[in-house]
């Protein structure tokens, strides 16, 4: 019953949800290779020399955009990067023809972001060229999972057994269902919260396992791993919580780390939005590994186009 | 004189309780003789060994897109899709560009389809003018042009005064109102069944709340007022129920489902293939048994399609731009046979009446029977030969099935309208 849609692509990365354990520890693994030691300086690698990266941007984004640039950069690749606006989409042409367009220049990955849920994995049924997924809509955030697994393991040994809880607007992240999928394939144990909201109850059967809830000192109760999520105001339709008092009930603040691990972490796939999800307080103490995530975050992809581009990383151990 | 003669075939006719085989004359676009075996050898005969034979069929929820969107559909190419399906009648919704608000649009449908369609094309007038849930549209003039029932589909009137007010009067008339029933603050930018599989996908959720709410009140305006209502493609187990309870209760209510909504499922999304994105949208297992239950038990009245054109690239999008509607008419018997008489749920009885008798008293049109002197519309079927759907080969404008390349056991084989052949099933595959 499936519908047409002939093309074999050569496998980008469009989710977690469908990423073997095995896989993803080769990208940690060659994740952490690529991390820049203290005080070393930037190599400059030829591994992907001759490759051309399209970053393609239909969604404002200042990390994930400027991360994946200088992970291809890094690795020798050509990139250029096209956003929303400014591009052929504001002339009203369709996304398919955009990316044939594109794809007509023989790219050898186009990297994406899209505020549809679905569209990379729409367009790979069409398209040949191998397509990364930088975030779409309210579904998957691959490479931030990633990177999120990658800073979580530079403060604990392994993922399994640990205790994370995701705290926000659970239902409209694809932060969160990256995360969620991901850690559960390592045996993490999942706490997520927020306003019942934003919290829909068949967030709970993602994975088997997680718990459910609405109150914020339950979730960091013993958690190794806080991960807060931001209000992501422009994905509701109407507003679904009274706005002024987001903060009084779900905002992270010091006095909520007495209920945590001794050593738990908070993090977040940023902007932040301090006083709405986090106190600045919390946000620049030296349990915060925001800045941590963003520099990961730069390796990882590094990892993740190696493998897109079809480079084992043998050659480099 | 143009005369036709089915032979050896075996005859349902849910009006007569005829289950046998008959042969069937027609005869200047009237029945001539129905009896057990019939020679007439100055007719055209039409050979329906192995085939069974039924009153024309009718689909009583149609969208044909003329006026105004003729680039996905016309009154024409959906009438060949409907013929193609097994279908003589259809009834076309209001919804095109403008709205059949008027006697004008009305006059225009009518005659188009004298003209160029081949099969009957019954018009359904709007409730409101255009479609805006505010004043009533001319429902009385509307009806002396030629409509047969009133909706507002597609666009659900929110304002259950003018909806109360719009059953006393369409019911003055004899028309039925058809109601699309959907609150639509509740569903507000929802794409998908809210449930597990939108949580999942990402996709913001059309509850099946937004639709029971609508069938309730309904339902309550209907007992207030007595005059009937329909409810079109009905897809929730809630609502369901309440349509059982309200049939139980004596109130006027009447309900059809769709065949891909009973014979598909949320889960079936696959890939954010725009084809499966339709309203009400595929739900949820329990809410697929609840809809086998309901015409098995007769709480649902009819199969009606919803068949709704869009060109090819208005589903070539991101999902969540994909207008919603999926085509039908040409897939509806063989999804019918396939999840409900293959498995044993309904007999071929049963099948025949949904699609004849059971539409045709929805809106009280005088068709769905065969006898001696009424309207030659016949649909021959047969439910043993194979055949693949390609959409690509579709009578229809419009490609966007979720059927394509679907296997079928049993379909339509000819589909006559006042006693001529409009439709044969492609020359080798009919027995």
């Amino acid at each position: 019953m499936s519908s047409s849609g002939s093309v074999v692509a050569r496998p980008g990365l469009l989710g977690i949800e469908n990423l073997d354990r095995s896989e993803i520890e080769w990208l940690l693994k060659r994740g952490h290779h690529h991390k820049r030691k203290p005080g070393e300086s930037a190599k400059k690698l030829d591994t992907l020399r001759g490759k051309s990266i399209v970053n393609l941007f239909f969604e404002p984004s200042t990390r994930t955009r400027a991360s994946f640039e200088i992970a291809a950069k890094r690795l020798g690749a050509d990139t250029i990067s096209i956003s929303g606006e400014g591009s052929s989409l504001s002339k009203g042409e369709s996304l398919v023809d955009t990316l044939n367009t594109l794809a007509a220049m023989l790219p050898d990955t186009i990297i994406m972001r899209h505020s549809a849920s679905g569209a990379p994995h729409f367009l790979s049924r069409y398209l040949s060229t191998p397509i990364i997924n930088a975030g779409d809509g309210l579904h998957e955030h691959p490479t931030q999972a990633l990177l999120d697994a990658l800073t979580i393991l530079d403060h604990r040994p392994t993922l399994e057994g640990l205790r994370v809880a995701i705290i926000g607007d659970v239902g409209h992240s694809r932060v969160a269902r990256s995360n969620v999928y991901l850690l559960s394939k390592f045996g993490a144990e999942i706490v997520l919260c927020g306003p019942a909201t934003m919290t829909p109850k068949p967030l709970a059967k993602l994975v088997p396992g997680i718990v459910l809830t609405h109150n914020i000192v339950e979730a960091v109760t013993n958690a190794d791993v806080i991960m807060m999520l931001r209000v992501q105001l422009e994905r509701q339709n109407v507003l679904n919580f009274p706005k002024n008092e987001y903060f009084q009930f779900y905002g992270l603040r010091w006095e909520h780390f007495r209920r945590a691990k001794p050593d738990a972490i908070v993090m977040h796939p940023g902007p932040i939005n301090r006083g709405r999800e986090i106190s600045s307080e919390v946000a620049d103490s030296p349990r915060s590994v925001i800045l941590n995530q963003v520099e990961n975050g730069v390796a990882i992809r590094m990892a993740v186009l190696e493998r897109v581009c079809g480079h084992t990383g043998e050659s480099n151990n | 004189m143009s005369r036709l003669l089915i032979k050896n075939g075996h005859l349902i006719e849910p009006s007569s309780g005829i289950d046998a085989k008959h042969d069937v004359l027609l005869e200047d676009g009237q029945v001539a003789a129905i009896e057990l075996s019939i020679d007439a050898t100055d007719a055209e005969i039409l050979d329906a060994s192995d085939c069974f034979v039924a009153p024309g069929f009718l689909d009583i929820h149609v969208h044909l897109r003329e006026p105004g969107i003729e680039h996905a559909e016309t009154i024409e190419t959906g009438s060949r899709a409907a013929a193609a399906g097994g279908f003589t009648t259809v009834c076309c919704m209001p919804n095109t560009i403008p709205v059949n608000d008027s006697p004008t649009v009305t006059s225009f449908i009518v005659e188009r389809a004298r003209r160029s369609a081949i099969v009957n094309v019954y018009p359904i007038g709007a409730i409101t003018k255009e479609s805006k849930g505010e004043q009533l549209a001319e429902i009385g003039s509307m009806h002396k042009a030629g409509i047969v029932a009133i909706s507002d589909d597609g666009r659900p009137v929110m304002n259950s005064r003018v909806m109360r007010r719009a059953m006393e009067y369409a019911a003055s008339f004899g028309l039925t109102v058809i109601d699309h029933c959907e609150d639509l603050n509740l569903s507000m930018g929802g794409d998908i069944h809210e449930g597990a599989h939108s949580v999942r996908l990402g996709l913001r959720g059309v509850p099946g709340c937004s639709e029971d709410v609508m069938v309730a009140r309904d339902i309550i305006l209907s007992e207030a007022t007595g005059a009937p209502i329909h409810i079109a493609h009905i897809s929730t187990r809630n609502s369901i129920e309440m349509v059982r309870h309200a049939k139980h209760l004596g109130i006027r209510v009447t309900s059809e489902v769709t065949p891909h909504h009973f014979a598909l499922t949320d889960t079936d999304i696959a890939g954010y293939d725009g084809n499966y994105k339709m309203k009400p949208p595929l739900r949820a297992h329990i809410d697929k048994n609840a809809a086998l239950e309901g015409l098995i038990d007769g709480t649902i009245d009819a199969i009606a399609t919803d068949h709704a054109p869009h060109t090819g690239n208005m589903k070539m999008q991101e999902f969540e731009r994909c207008p919603f509607g999926v085509t039908g008419l040409e897939t509806a018997i063989g999804l019918t046979l396939e999840e409900l008489v293959h498995p044993g749920k309904i007999d071929l009885k049963h099948m025949v009446r949904l699609f004849t008798s059971g539409a045709a008293e929805v809106l009280g049109l005088d068709r769905g029977k065969l006898t001696v002197g009424g309207p030659a519309d016949v649909t021959v079927f047969n439910t043993s030969r194979e055949w693949v759907f390609d959409v690509n080969e579709s009578q229809s404008k419009s490609k966007n099935s979720p059927f394509h390349d679907h296997a079928f056991r049993g379909g339509p084989v000819a589909t006559i309208v006042a006693g001529k052949t409009v439709w044969r099933a492609p020359v080798g595959v009919v027995t």
